[in-house]
């Protein structure tokens, strides 16, 4: 065994503690702060739900089209949404796609500005990446918890959770895309008299967008593998599903409601990838011949 | 080496009105010290020994240039020579270490971020060796694009590139994106980008270099064409010696960062400063090279039958020798100022051959 060289009591009691203090005196105003996240989560899920099924199939499958201009990707995105319906997980797989969305969004605003960062400053990136770490190691129920102490069970934890989670990988890949825009291109830009800003508009960010787009991917993929531990603070949705299939042993309903959120899954990273091939052919990967 | 700090007195530069880019004792060492590394090479170290002593690399080496308004001067090196760490400090997109560099009167050191985004976007105009195209934008976008960058309206933006591309020979590819051309279009491109801001000062990083040989060819009789109408001083570079000859009027050698000869082309055919210069000598064809002025004999002559102009090259006068024995050579006003014959050629041609022994 280690030899006990200090006591961690004082320490573990201070953290609680302090929890406990920032719960005391600051959850009214952390739960306030979060309100617009959550009237955001809230007006995502109403749409989805009030949006009658076949509108919202037929959305997806023009927008794979649009994607590919073939009908492969149309076909696979039918399929997946009409096995939605079909198994009556059509209410839940609104509500997780909603969180799914608002927590992408979320992670859009906060991770492109702290990936541009990144991108310009080598001190910022040494202390962003190893938090980065953290947030992708650290197993979710630690941050869990406090969430929850905070804001009670319920859609703001779990969002909370989600974003937490989700973000990491777009912030690195913002940061790899700006990085990685040719040299010479931005010699040239600067050879023109442009300003920082005009650079990182007008070159930097068109040129890293593709990059940008996979980091998008990733955070939606990542946000879908979150649902069922949200669902267990109160998000509901199909995570909620497989969690009661667990509790009451029925494997059919977790098989089911496990499968619904592949079926999300492939729907959405197909059809942002889609998107990220097709403006990487835009732009051109490089202009080497 | 140093006779390059006497080939630059300052006091017998011509009128500083004449002068487009002047740079006087432009030094730039690379690392992360370069101070210590320079009081190290002021003290007379080598540019090896400074980087065997203190891990810095010297780029430039007290380098000074006059170039005069309406030339094209020609940087020419091998590469690692510093040609192109040399031009990137006419726009200061490379800071010397130390030094001073003077564009059109302006000191450019002394110049505030803004007031450098300006003369960027207005003074002067640079062609690279990748073309550094915006692959994202259609053709005619990046020919406006630094015209964008002065916020001007998009019609005329537009407009202009349009003529631009035209004259570069594009017309047609409009729309098209960088990476469908070839490229010695993707460097018509860049070009067209360049001439399209309308500068009075050119800079050609090694612009033709990645051109196949034909190509290049014809690009830089395209340059040459250009310039008898645009009349603007041009600094390129390259590392090519035949292509230095070509357009070059003045030619400036570099090596190790430090500036080892400058003068016209034949004068660094007919007298290379050093063996190094000599070396790139050998396999130049000289008959392109040398000019009837430099050879003929000057004087009042009967006038010859026949007659060449005094820019004319020892090429273009040997058919002529076939039916004459003496040529005359005349000067812009159509004047005989001059005469040459075979002997003067064959004589121009084998004084510095590798087999007379010279090395």
């Amino acid at each position: 065994m280690f030899p006990e060289l200090i006591d961690t009591r004082p320490l573990r009691r201070a953290v609680d503690d302090g929890l406990s203090w920032v719960v005391r005196n600051w959850g009214g105003e952390l739960e306030t702060a979060a309100y617009p996240l959550l009237m955001l989560l809230n007006w995502i899920e109403r749409l989805l739900i009030a949006t009658p099924w076949w509108l919202f199939i037929a959305f997806f499958v023009g927008l794979a089209f649009m994607a590919t201009r073939n009908w492969r990707l149309p076909l696979v995105v039918f399929l997946g949404l009409v096995f939605l319906g079909l198994m009556q997980l059509w209410r839940d797989a609104m509500i997780t796609t909603a969180l799914m969305i608002a927590a992408t969004l979320t992670a859009i605003v906060i991770s492109i500005p702290v990936g541009v960062w990144m991108s310009r400053s080598d001190r910022v990136r040494q202390m962003v990446t190893p938090v980065l770490d953290l947030m992708q190691t650290l197993p979710s129920f630690v941050y869990l918890i406090p969430t929850v102490m905070i804001f009670g069970p319920g859609k703001i934890p779990a969002l909370l959770a989600t974003i937490v989670y989700a973000s990491p990988p777009l912030i690195r890949l913002t940061d790899l895309g700006l990085r990685n825009v040719d040299p010479a291109v931005m010699e040239a830009s600067r050879a023109f008299g442009t300003s920082s800003t005009q650079r990182l508009f007008g070159v930097q960010i068109p040129l890293a967008l593709p990059t940008i787009l996979a980091g998008i991917n990733q955070t939606t993929m990542m946000a879908l593998a979150m649902v069922v531990i949200a669902s267990m603070i109160g998000a509901g949705g199909l995570g909620y599903q497989v969690l009661q299939g667990i509790g009451r042993l029925e494997v059919s309903r977790g098989l089911f409601a496990g499968l619904g959120i592949v079926a999300l899954a492939i729907v959405f990273d197909r059809i942002t990838q889609a998107y990220g091939r097709r403006l990487q052919e835009r732009i051109g990967v490089g202009e080497v011949r | 080496m140093t006779e390059h700090a006497q080939l630059h007195d300052p006091a017998s530069a011509p009128g500083s009105d004449e002068l487009a880019i002047i740079m006087r004792g432009v030094t730039k060492i690379f690392g992360p010290d370069p101070q210590a590394a320079l009081a190290l090479l002021r003290q007379g170290s080598s540019k090896a020994d400074v980087q065997a002593e203190t891990g810095h690399v010297v780029g430039l080496d007290n380098v000074s240039l006059d170039i005069e308004k309406g030339q094209i001067y020609v940087v020419m090196g091998l590469s690692g020579s510093g040609k192109s760490t040399l031009i990137r400090h006419v726009n200061r997109l490379i800071e010397p270490t130390a030094g001073e560099i003077v564009v059109n009167g302006e000191k450019v050191l002394d110049m505030t971020m803004a007031q450098l985004g300006d003369f960027r976007r207005t003074r002067i105009a640079m062609v690279f060796q990748k073309f550094g195209l915006l692959p994202h934008r259609s053709v005619i976008d990046n020919v406006a694009y630094g015209l964008e960058t002065r916020g001007m309206s998009k019609a005329e933006r537009l407009e202009k590139a349009a003529h631009w591309i035209g004259i570069v020979g594009l017309s047609g590819y409009e729309k098209s994106r960088p990476r469908q051309l070839s490229g010695g279009q993707q460097q018509r491109v860049g070009l067209a980008r360049a001439l399209a801001m309308d500068t009075d000062i050119l800079l050609m990083d090694e612009a033709f270099s990645a051109l196949d040989p034909l190509i290049r060819s014809g690009m830089q009789e395209q340059l040459l064409e250009l310039q008898s109408s645009l009349n603007k001083t041009i600094l390129f570079i390259t590392h090519d010696f035949d292509e230095a000859l070509k357009i070059g009027n003045r030619i400036a050698v570099l090596k190790d960062g430090a500036v080892q000869q400058v003068g016209k082309p034949e004068e660094i055919v007919l007298n290379p400063a050093n063996a190094h210069i000599e070396e790139f000598v050998r396999d130049v064809n000289k008959a392109r090279a040398i000019h009837l002025r430099t050879i003929m004999e000057k004087g009042t002559f009967e006038p010859c039958e026949m007659a060449m102009p005094a820019d004319a090259r020892c090429e273009d006068v040997l058919p002529c020798f076939d039916q004459h024995e003496w040529v005359g050579v005349l000067d812009n006003a159509g004047r005989q100022i001059g005469r040459v014959r075979a002997r003067h050629v064959i004589k121009a041609l084998a004084r510095y051959a590798p087999s007379n022994g010279s090395l």
